[in-house]
């Protein structure tokens, strides 16, 4: 790889750890300010001042703020992220196996989203101003414009209570049924495939709409290169920049949405721990949990500026 | 006071505006539903949150034309209500954010150096936490309620006005004029305020147009998850929630609110979309060309 390229990485993860670090500081010192003891709800209102003051020792809430801050980062270079107080358990083994869950819907949704909307902003930008484009540019307004929530109940609606051909909600692992997987989480693709689906149709569009015009397309099309390689090559290769850009930050609102598609179809995953936890005021998790999702956005976005590099060696070469 | 309005109507960004017929009508969708929710009262002759046991559930009749939900209440009622929640965390989320980040963006790009460096940081990690998370966190810090939620909604949106203003503040600082107000004896803080603010003002207001949009639907996803408007209060988003369990029963209840939510954020989207093409540099002068086009072949054929 390419010396520039290898330093614009290191730049960029220097970046991002600064970044994760400030986020941990962030949400470590608005945690403080939570009203509510979360020892008090986890014993409940009848619990004796005895019983709060030992399991309070115990998670360490009696130290100074300074001391629980240092050794919750002192933890994580371990891997240990702390104990909850509502599961009463190491917090790391909870959160990585939420996570998996998390991931094995965001992933599959994203490509659905990347290719699809792909394929339909190149449709839109080719057919400008047909029927087609307006139908796909309605499409995508209103998938912009839907609540999450309310698509997956409409969803449930028709796919579920009506047809019976999905089911409602719950969750099954790919290792222990592929078919049962698939029928589980074909639902929840889609709600959370939606609005970036929308979104990478606009950008894909657009960016192709601005491409189009080049005088490069026009020399290639002078060349007598075929239609295909015009568009693939050419035009696209050049429209991607854009589409990528959004990918990064499309890809961190996917994790976000999570939150909801998760609360809708009832999957265990980290979204849905994040409600529980917050629900409950179970401090640590929230924290931890806020943590793994900014690392998790921090390295999306790292793998969007490697990506930079390879499409484009005007970057490369920089 | 004429001539202003005179002017105002005559700009190009009005005239770029109004020449999609699809902006107009998303405005006249948006005024309507803005004035129901305001005049709510004299619209309907239900109250909101008055519960009638003895008429719950009901399907769609001429007495309510969306039915009633479990308490009884009149659902198209509440839905007008509704819209008073959704509108006003929209625009004070939306003040609140654009407020607070061009301040940020402004002293950013202005104060440069450590201070920069500090407050740009502090956004990318804000950013790297997505909106909902964040609006979430903040919300089980500040609690639920009205106030916490417009709060909570506007600060999970800072970063992006702050980034906007800032780009916005680098490329101004540098231009002649500015230059020129130092000669004369302006201080930093004169040049800041007369002529770099009012320079960073559109691109914001197009942001915050476009972010509308996106305020009402956190709050409705907040709302939905129990974490936002209080009930009995009459949110769109907890109202969607209300419905959820008479899904098979009673499907109305649940897609008539969802349906205005997704109403209003298109319109808003709409609108902020072609503001902010009026307001591109880049097109000017290619939109609005078609009518011109046309009107011109009109004529030729006339003629």
């Amino acid at each position: 790889m390419n010396k520039k390229i290898l330093k614009m990485i290191g730049k960029r993860i220097v970046q991002s750890i600064i970044v994760v670090f400030i986020v941990t500081l962030l949400v470590f010192l608005l945690m403080q300010l939570v009203p509510g003891d979360p020892i008090v709800n986890f014993l409940g209102s009848n619990a004796t001042e005895e019983q709060v003051a030992y399991y309070t020792e115990l998670f360490g809430y009696d130290k100074p703020v300074l001391v629980q801050y240092g050794k919750w980062i002192l933890g994580l270079f371990h891997g240990q992220m702390g104990r909850s107080v509502a599961y009463q358990a190491e917090i790391s083994g909870i959160l990585f196996q939420r996570l998996g869950i998390t991931i094995s819907i965001v992933i599959p949704a994203f490509i659905l989203a990347v290719v699809l909307g792909i394929v339909l902003g190149i449709l839109a930008a080719k057919k400008r101003g047909s029927r087609l484009d307006s139908a796909i540019s309605v499409f995508a307004n209103i998938g912009m414009s839907m609540p999450m929530f309310w698509f997956g109940m409409l969803l449930i609606m028709f796919f579920a209570l009506k047809l019976g051909v999905l089911p409602t909600s719950g969750f099954v692992a790919f290792k222990d049924s592929p078919g049962q997987y698939i029928s589980h989480m074909v639902l929840p693709m889609i709600v959370l495939a939606m609005n970036p689906l929308a979104t990478f149709t606009r950008q894909t569009r657009s960016s192709m709409l601005e491409v189009i015009r080049q005088d490069y397309v026009t020399t290639a099309r002078a060349k007598g290169l075929g239609q295909k390689a015009i568009t693939f090559k050419h035009q696209l290769r050049n429209a991607l920049i854009p589409i990528i850009t959004v990918m990064g930050t499309t890809l961190g609102g996917m994790i976000g949405g999570t939150v909801l598609v998760e609360s809708i179809f009832v999957v265990p995953g980290l979204g849905n721990l994040m409600i529980t936890a917050i629900k409950g005021r179970d401090f640590m998790v929230v924290e931890n949990g806020v943590l793994v999702i900014a690392i998790a956005v921090a390295l999306c976005n790292l793998v969007v500026d490697i990506l930079y590099g390879i499409i484009d060696p005007r970057i490369r070469n920089d | 006071m004429k001539k202003k309005l005179k002017e105002i109507k005559n700009s190009r960004i009005v005239k770029v505006l109004f020449a999609r017929k699809s902006v107009v009508f998303c405005l006249i969708v948006l005024a309507v539903l803005i004035l129901a929710a305001i005049f709510a009262p004299l619209i309907t002759v239900y109250d909101p949150y008055k519960q009638d046991l003895t008429s719950m559930l009901q399907g769609v009749s001429l007495t309510h034309p969306l039915g009633t939900d479990s308490m009884g209440r009149d659902l198209l009622t509440r839905i007008i209500y509704g819209g008073r929640i959704s509108f006003v965390v929209g625009l004070v989320s939306v003040l609140i954010a654009g407020g607070i980040g061009m301040v940020l963006g402004l002293i950013a790009g202005m104060a440069g150096g450590i201070i920069d460096a500090v407050i740009m940081r502090i956004m990318d990690a804000m950013m790297s936490v997505p909106m909902i998370i964040m609006a979430l966190f903040l919300g089980s810090i500040f609690g639920k309620g009205l106030g916490n939620i417009c709060l909570a909604i506007g600060i999970s949106m800072i970063p992006s006005y702050a980034r906007v203003t800032r780009g916005q503040v680098l490329t101004v600082r540098e231009m002649d004029y500015i230059t020129a107000g130092t000669l004369c004896g302006a201080s930093k803080f004169v040049n800041t305020l007369k002529h770099i603010l009012p320079n960073c003002i559109s691109s914001n207001i197009v942001l915050m147009t476009m972010n509308l949009g996106n305020a009402i639907l956190n709050e409705a996803a907040l709302s939905f998850l129990g974490m936002g408007i209080n009930p009995p209060t009459a949110s769109w988003g907890s109202m969607v929630n209300d419905g959820y369990k008479y899904m098979s029963s009673n499907p109305v209840i649940a897609i008539a609110p969802g349906l205005f939510i997704m109403i209003v954020v298109l319109c808003f989207n709409m609108v902020g979309d072609a503001l902010r093409d009026a307001m591109d540099p880049k097109l000017r002068g290619t939109l609005g060309k078609k009518k011109k086009k046309k009107a011109r072949a009109v004529k030729t054929v006339n003629a």
